[in-house]
C-alpha cells in the first residue's frame, strides 16, 4: 500500500522538482501510515542518496537505454516497479517529463490521475485532491475514485528539504523497450534560469516599445537573479523568444515574485501568473486592470523607474 | 494519412469564471464556448497543413460530448477538417474519454492521433499521453514543430530547460503546444461547406469514472495594492525585503 514517487533524472541530474514529489509522497505516505519509495531510470550517481529526501527504498534501473526518453518505453519500466513495490499511489512532479508519462501510467494501471495538484490529498473518508483549474482562476477538490491513484505535483508548490538518512537501493535490470522515438538533438534554450523553476521572474510587455528596449530588463533579472518573460504580443510581433510567453496560451508560472513591467494586465495574461506569491507592476497608467492584481505597484514611465531599480539592485547586492 | 485531432470545448477566455449547485458545477450562464485554442490553432492546422503537403490523405475531428458541442465541432469543419465524429457523452474524466477515443482511432485505422497540449479549463494534460497508452502507441507531448519528411516525422518538443529534437513514425499521438502553426480563420466558403460535411454521432462503449469534480472554490480577492512613489523606487526591495520577505 506504499507510495511511489517518480524521480526524473534527465541528463543524468536529479531535477529539483523531483525532490518536491519526494516530500509531497512522503508526506502523504505518513498520513497514509505507510513508506514512501523512489523509483528512478537511467544512469544515476548516488540513488541512495534520495533517502535524505524521504525514501526509504530506491528501485533503481541504470541502464543508459532509457536516454530516448520515450515515454511508452519509461511506463512499461515503470509499471514493473509499480508492481514489484505494491504501490497504491504515484507521484510525479507535473512538469515536461511528468506531462508526458503520468497520463500513460494512469492509463496503464487504469487509475485516475489528478494533474497539477497544489496540496496533499484530504484522506477523510474520498480521497480527493486540490489543483487550479480555468487557468489559476479558481480551484477544483477533484476525487479519485479508483484503487490506483496517480497525482502529479504542481512545481514550486511543496516545500522540501534535505534530512538525514539514506535508501535502500534496489537494483532493477532491463533494457528500454525498443522504440520509434529517437532523439537526435538536444537544445539548451539558453544558459539562463528556466522560467518555470525561477524563484523571481521579470516580465515586460507592449509597453516597453521595441526590443532595443529590453537592456534593462535583463539588466534587472540579472542583478535579482531572476528569469524574464512577457506578454503575448511580444512574443507574437518576435520582440522576445516565443518561451518567454506567459499566460493562459503560453507558459503557466508561479513564482515567489513577479515583475510586471509595461504589461496592461489582460486576464489571459493573468490566468498564467496569478499564482505567483508577490506581484510588482509598473506601469504608466493607474487604471491599468494589473494593478488590481498586484501587491505593490509604481505608477510610472518604464524608462524611468526600471534604471533606478536597476541602481538600487545592484546596492542591494553590493 | 489518416488524420485524427481531438477538439475539445472550452469556456471563451475572458470568461467569468463562477459556480452553482452549492460549488459542484460550473455557472454556464452567459458563457461563450469556443474550441480549446490548443486544438484549433495548433493541433487541427498543422494537421491540415500536413494533409495539404502530401495531397492526399484525411483530417477527421473528434469530440466527446453532448449535442452542445456541435457549432464548435462545424467551426473545425469550416476551418478545413474533412469530416467528424461526436461520442455521445457526458465529459466526466480524461480517462474515460480517453478509452472512447482510443477504441475509435484503433477501429478506424488512424495513423496519427493529435490532441492541444491541455484544455484551458480543467488545464489536465492528461488525454494525449492516456490514448497513446491504451493504443500501445509512441507518444510525444507538447510539441512545438513537426515537419514530414517521406515517412519520417522530425518532431521539436520542449522539454526541462530547451527542447529536444526527436525523429518519429506513425503511428503516434502527438499533443501540440505553441509554434505548431499559425491560427486560420475560416473564410466564407469553409463555412458553407461545413454546413453540409458529415458529423457522425456515436454512443460511447463504457460509461466507467474514475475522478470526479467534488467541489470548486475561487481564489480569495487579493488585499488592495501598495502603491510606491515612482521617484524613488528603491523603496520597493525595502518593502520585498522587510514587509513581504521574499528579497
Ligand atoms: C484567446 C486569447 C489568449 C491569449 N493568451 C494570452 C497569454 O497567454 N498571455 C498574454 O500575455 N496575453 C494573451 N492574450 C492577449 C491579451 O488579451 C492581451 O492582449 C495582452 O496580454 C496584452 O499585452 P501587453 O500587456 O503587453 O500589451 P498592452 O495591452 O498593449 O499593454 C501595454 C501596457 O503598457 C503600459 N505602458 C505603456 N508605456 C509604458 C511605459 N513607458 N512604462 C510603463 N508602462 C507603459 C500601458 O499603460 C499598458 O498597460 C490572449 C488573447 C486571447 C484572445
Ligand atoms: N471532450 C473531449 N473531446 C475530444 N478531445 C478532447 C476532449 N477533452 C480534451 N480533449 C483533447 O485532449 C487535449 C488535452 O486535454 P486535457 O487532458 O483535458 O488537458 C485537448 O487539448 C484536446 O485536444
Amino acid at each position: 500500500m506504499s507510495v511511489l514517487v517518480y524521480i526524473n533524472n534527465y541528463g543524468g541530474k536529479i531535477q529539483k522538482n523531483s525532490f518536491e514529489a519526494l516530500a509531497y509522497g512522503k508526506a502523504l505516505a505518513d498520513k497514509l501510515n505507510t513508506n514512501v519509495v523512489a523509483a528512478m531510470l537511467g544512469p544515476a550517481e548516488n540513488p541512495s542518496e534520495l533517502g535524505a529526501y524521504g525514501a526509504s527504498e530506491v528501485f533503481h534501473n541504470p541502464s543508459a537505454s532509457f536516454a530516448d526518453h520515450d515515454p511508452g518505453a519509461i511506463t512499461k519500466a515503470l509499471s514493473g516497479m509499480i508492481e514489484q513495490s505494491g504501490a497504491a499511489v504515484v507521484i510525479f512532479s507535473h512538469d515536461y517529463t511528468g506531462k508526458s508519462i503520468a497520463p500513460r501510467v494512469a492509463a496503464r494501471l487504469k487509475a485516475g490521475l489528478v494533474t497539477g495538484a497544489i496540496a496533499l490529498p484530504d484522506t477523510s473518508g474520498t480521497f480527493s485532491v486540490k489543483k487550479a483549474v480555468f487557468s489559476g482562476k479558481a480551484f477544483a477538490d477533484i476525487e479519485i475514485l479508483s484503487d490506483k491513484k496517480v497525482i502529479s505535483l504542481l512545481p514550486n508548490s511543496f516545500e522540501y528539504s534535505k534530512g538525514e538518512g539514506s535508501a535502500t537501493v534496489t537494483p532493477v535490470n532491463g533494457e528500454a523497450e525498443k522504440s520509434t522515438l529517437k532523439v537526435k538533438e538536444i537544445k539548451k534554450e539558453s544558459t539562463k534560469l528556466s522560467l518555470t523553476e525561477a524563484e523571481i521572474v521579470v516580465s515586460a510587455g507592449r509597453g516597453l516599445k521595441g526590443p532595443e528596449n529590453w537592456g534593462m530588463i535583463e539588466e534587472l533579472a540579472n542583478d535579482l537573479g531572476a528569469a524574464t518573460a512577457c506578454s503575448r504580443p511580444v512574443a507574437d510581433i518576435g520582440w522576445r523568444p516565443h518561451h518567454e510567453h506567459v499566460g493562459q496560451t503560453g507558459i503557466a508560472i508561479r513564482p515567489n515574485l513577479y515583475f510586471a513591467i509595461g504589461i496592461s494586465g489582460a486576464i489571459q495574461h493573468l490566468a498564467g501568473v496569478n499564482g505567483s506569491k508577490v506581484i510588482v507592476v509598473i506601469n504608466t497608467d493607474p487604471e491599468a486592470p494589473f494593478f488590481k492584481a498586484a501587491d505593490y505597484g509604481i505608477i510610472g514611465d518604464a524608462f524611468e523607474v526600471v534604471p533606478k531599480l536597476v541602481t538600487a539592485a545592484k546596492a542591494l547586492r553590493a | 494519412m489518416k488524420l485524427l485531432v481531438c477538439i475539445s470545448k472550452a469556456p471563451d477566455t475572458t470568461a467569468k469564471i463562477s459556480f452553482k449547485d452549492n460549488n459542484t458545477a460550473f455557472n454556464t450562464d452567459g458563457v461563450q464556448f469556443i474550441i480549446n485554442p490548443y486544438d484549433e490553432w495548433y493541433a487541427l492546422v498543422r494537421a491540415l497543413e500536413i494533409k495539404e503537403g502530401l495531397g492526399s490523405g484525411t483530417v477527421t475531428v473528434i469530440n466527446a460530448g453532448g449535442p452542445e458541442n456541435d457549432p464548435i465541432i462545424r467551426k473545425a469543419l469550416a476551418i478545413g477538417a474533412d469530416d467528424a465524429v461526436r461520442i455521445n457523452m457526458v465529459e466526466t474524466d480524461a480517462l474515460s474519454i480517453a478509452q472512447e477515443i482510443a477504441n475509435y482511432a484503433r477501429e478506424g485505422g488512424y495513423d496519427m492521433v493529435l490532441t492541444g497540449k491541455e484544455t484551458i479549463d480543467y488545464n489536465g494534460s492528461q488525454l494525449s499521453g492516456m490514448i497513446a497508452e491504451l493504443l500501445d502507441w509512441p507518444s510525444v507531448s507538447l510539441a512545438s514543430k513537426m515537419d514530414l519528411n517521406g515517412e519520417a516525422l522530425t518532431i521539436e518538443r520542449d522539454v526541462q530547460g530547451g527542447k529536444e529534437i526527436i525523429e518519429a513514425s506513425t503511428p503516434l499521438v502527438i499533443s501540440a503546444a505553441k509554434g505548431m502553426a499559425e491560427a486560420r480563420i475560416p473564410n466564407m466558403r469553409g463555412i458553407m461547406a461545413a454546413r453540409t460535411k458529415p458529423l457522425t454521432v456515436v454512443e460511447p462503449i463504457s460509461n466507467q469514472v474514475f475522478t470526479k469534480v467534488r467541489s470548486y472554490s475561487l481564489p480569495p480577492e487579493k488585499a488592495s495594492c501598495k502603491y510606491i512613489d515612482a521617484e524613488n523606487p528603491a523603496e520597493l526591495f525595502d518593502l520585498l525585503r522587510n514587509e513581504a520577505k521574499i528579497l
